[in-house]
């Protein structure tokens, strides 16, 4: 590694710390370690100022709805609840549109315009989560419960999901603004991945006949599947940790109602809300749980993506990420 | 046959214009925020807005001045405290790293990178609020902070891993240790790739909201020195939105203008940037 002299290897350690090579490596090995040390530091933070509701509670605080803070009874079911519902409503919106617009950024349109488009994409993932919740709050609340609401429950409101009343915030609020902040992502990455595609297995399909949408659908994409799976998980994971914009209008009621236009809570939203206000050890180490909760949740969906992608581009050209 | 081929074409052709549609939509949306920002806020930003404090809850007018330069302080100490560790780890490992140790650390970063904005809240109200019994802008700029390193770390590592083999020889052949390469050769021919990614970082945490709830907190008035609660942008804007008072929405709106603002515009500098070249050592 040290090739300066033809005695490298035979040095002795004071002549290495005279060169600075030696110094310089500790010290930024110094910071390399910084950075293991913070992230085990977050993990074990989480863990022991969770200490006394996972002794309290044990495995009942995920299977409990009750969320009372008076009598000092927590359960975080309502919460993961809708997490869950959130997500899944903004990945079925965010999934179709984004897999749609990365097959024309990456297949049809010119690189010129391709990359164009991808600029204001990454723009668009640039926008803070708080200006999509008071967007949100202006804009999508009205729609939900003017609009999007009148339509659904008229025509399909014998379905247990759009039954009851709007009061605008609820689930499909939230998963629509979470749509929106995540459709950059898997646009981003699909796009990445299709790119990686090999030419060849294009013109095979289209010299055997099938149209361009069919050497697209029937060819590419299967090709390209499981990087398009790891953007999709790494949009879960996206939404699963967004707190501003759900918080702002998913109605925080820790409630579990079957209908997307109830209103609800998510994990982020009532760490968000109540940490500040939790009196008591209990309180504020239940929400602390229900951070760790969270932090798990994406360790797990973020580990997924990351495989499946780096799986996907190099089976391709390998182009790597 | 003829009829089935044109079916299949039609079908081509509809499902191309749609995804054509989609990608279309997708972007309209950012131009669609940015106007709506700019029709809402325009209209509240004045010289108040960027000068006075906020007027008691009730009374219209004011301004925003002490979450502008409270947000002002907060990331610079964020930058303080996340560039160098991620700067001289993503220098560790693309220079120094053997096998096993690296893994180690890019894994960390990487686990670092994917923790959810409120959990790193969390993280900093147990380590910068807790011991000290008050929120403060030092607890806002750690939360922050941590949230830079794993950026700046990977994309330090990957500029200096692409300047090319030859100039680190060169340098080498010269007689040129391995520290005076880094810092004379090296680390200039990637250092627009480096500023880029540092610029990134900061416009990603200088919208986040979740962190700075419990660590800074926020302060209708002037927080003096760093041990303070302080007010910043975001959670000024957030507190506005979801207040009842009319005049508040307004403020929240210029507020909201101003940060996307300076986000896209740090974003575009950034990339523009990078774009005019890396790795190119000119003189």
């Amino acid at each position: 590694m040290k090739g300066a002299g033809p005695t490298a290897g035979s040095r002795s350690l004071f002549s290495r710390m005279r060169d600075g090579d030696e110094i310089a490596r500790l010290m930024t090995l110094i910071f390399a370690a910084t950075v293991v040390l913070i992230t085990a530091a977050v993990v074990w933070k989480l863990w022991i100022n969770s200490a006394l509701p996972r002794h309290k509670f044990g495995l009942h605080f995920f299977f409990t709805e009750t969320w009372d803070p008076i009598t000092e009874d927590f359960g975080a079911l309502p919460f993961i609840y809708g997490t869950i519902v959130t997500s899944a409503v903004s990945l079925f919106i965010a999934i179709p549109l984004g897999i749609g617009a990365a097959i024309f950024l990456a297949e049809l349109a010119p690189p010129r315009i391709s990359d164009t488009l991808q600029f204001f994409i990454d723009l668009l993932a640039a926008v803070p989560s708080v200006i999509y919740g008071l967007l949100g709050i202006f804009i999508i609340v009205p729609l939900v419960r003017d609009v999007i609401y009148p339509v659904l429950n008229g025509s399909l409101g014998f379905l247990p999901i759009f039954k009851g009343p709007s009061y605008g915030v609820g689930f499909i609020t939230a998963g629509i603004v979470m749509a929106i902040m995540v459709i950059p992502y898997i646009i981003s990455v699909s796009r990445e991945v299709l790119l990686s595609v090999p030419r060849d297995q294009r013109e095979a399909a289209l010299a055997l006949g099938s149209t361009r949408w069919e050497s697209t659908w029937q060819v590419v994409v299967p090709f390209a599947r499981t990087g398009i799976m790891g953007s999709i998980f790494l949009a879960l994971a996206r939404a699963l940790g967004e707190t501003m914009a759900v918080t702002m209008v998913v109605g925080n009621t820790p409630k579990i109602a079957a209908s997307l236009f109830a209103p609800g809570y998510s994990i982020a939203a009532v760490i968000a809300n109540e940490f500040t206000e939790a009196t008591g050890d209990l309180y504020l180490q239940a929400l602390i749980e229900l951070g760790l909760v969270l932090f798990l949740l994406t360790f797990i969906i973020n580990g997924l993506a990351r495989i499946l992608i780096i799986v996907t581009t190099q089976k391709g050209s390998g182009v790597t990420q | 046959m003829n009829h089935r081929l044109r079916w299949r074409k039609f079908v081509s052709n509809f499902m191309l214009t749609m995804t054509g549609v989609c990608a279309v939509v997708s972007v309209l949306v950012l131009f669609f925020i940015l106007g709506y920002l700019l029709f809402n806020g325009g209209t509240s930003i004045n010289f108040k807005f960027f000068t006075k404090l906020p007027k008691p809850v009730g009374e219209t007018g004011g301004g925003m001045a002490n979450a502008i330069v409270g947000s002002g302080k907060v990331l610079l100490l964020a930058s303080l405290i996340g560039v160098p560790i991620g700067f001289f780890g993503g220098v560790y490992l693309a220079e120094f790293s053997g096998k096993g140790m690296a893994s180690v650390v890019r894994y960390a970063a990487d686990l670092l990178n994917g923790v959810p904005s409120i959990v790193v809240g969390i993280f900093a109200y147990s380590v910068a609020v807790l011991p000290f019994k008050h929120f403060s802008a030092f607890a806002g700029s750690f939360a922050l902070g941590v949230m830079m390193i794993p950026i700046t770390l990977r994309s330090t590592e990957e500029f200096l891993k692409g300047v090319p083999r030859m100039l680190r020889e060169g340098a080498m052949a010269l007689g040129a240790s391995k520290w005076k390469t880094i810092v004379t050769v090296i680390v200039p021919a990637a250092y627009r790739g480096i500023v880029t990614a540092i610029l990134l970082a900061l416009a990603r945490v200088a919208g986040e909201t979740a962190p700075l709830l419990f660590t800074s907190f926020g302060n209708r008035f002037w927080s003096q020195g760093w041990s303070e609660p302080t007010a910043t942008l975001p959670v000024v804007i957030y507190t506005y939105a979801v207040a009842p008072y009319e005049d508040w929405h307004r403020q929240a709106w210029a507020a909201g203008l101003v940060l996307l603002g300076l986000i896209l515009v740090i974003n575009i500098l950034a990339r523009t940037i990078l774009s005019r070249g890396i790795a190119v050592p000119r003189s």
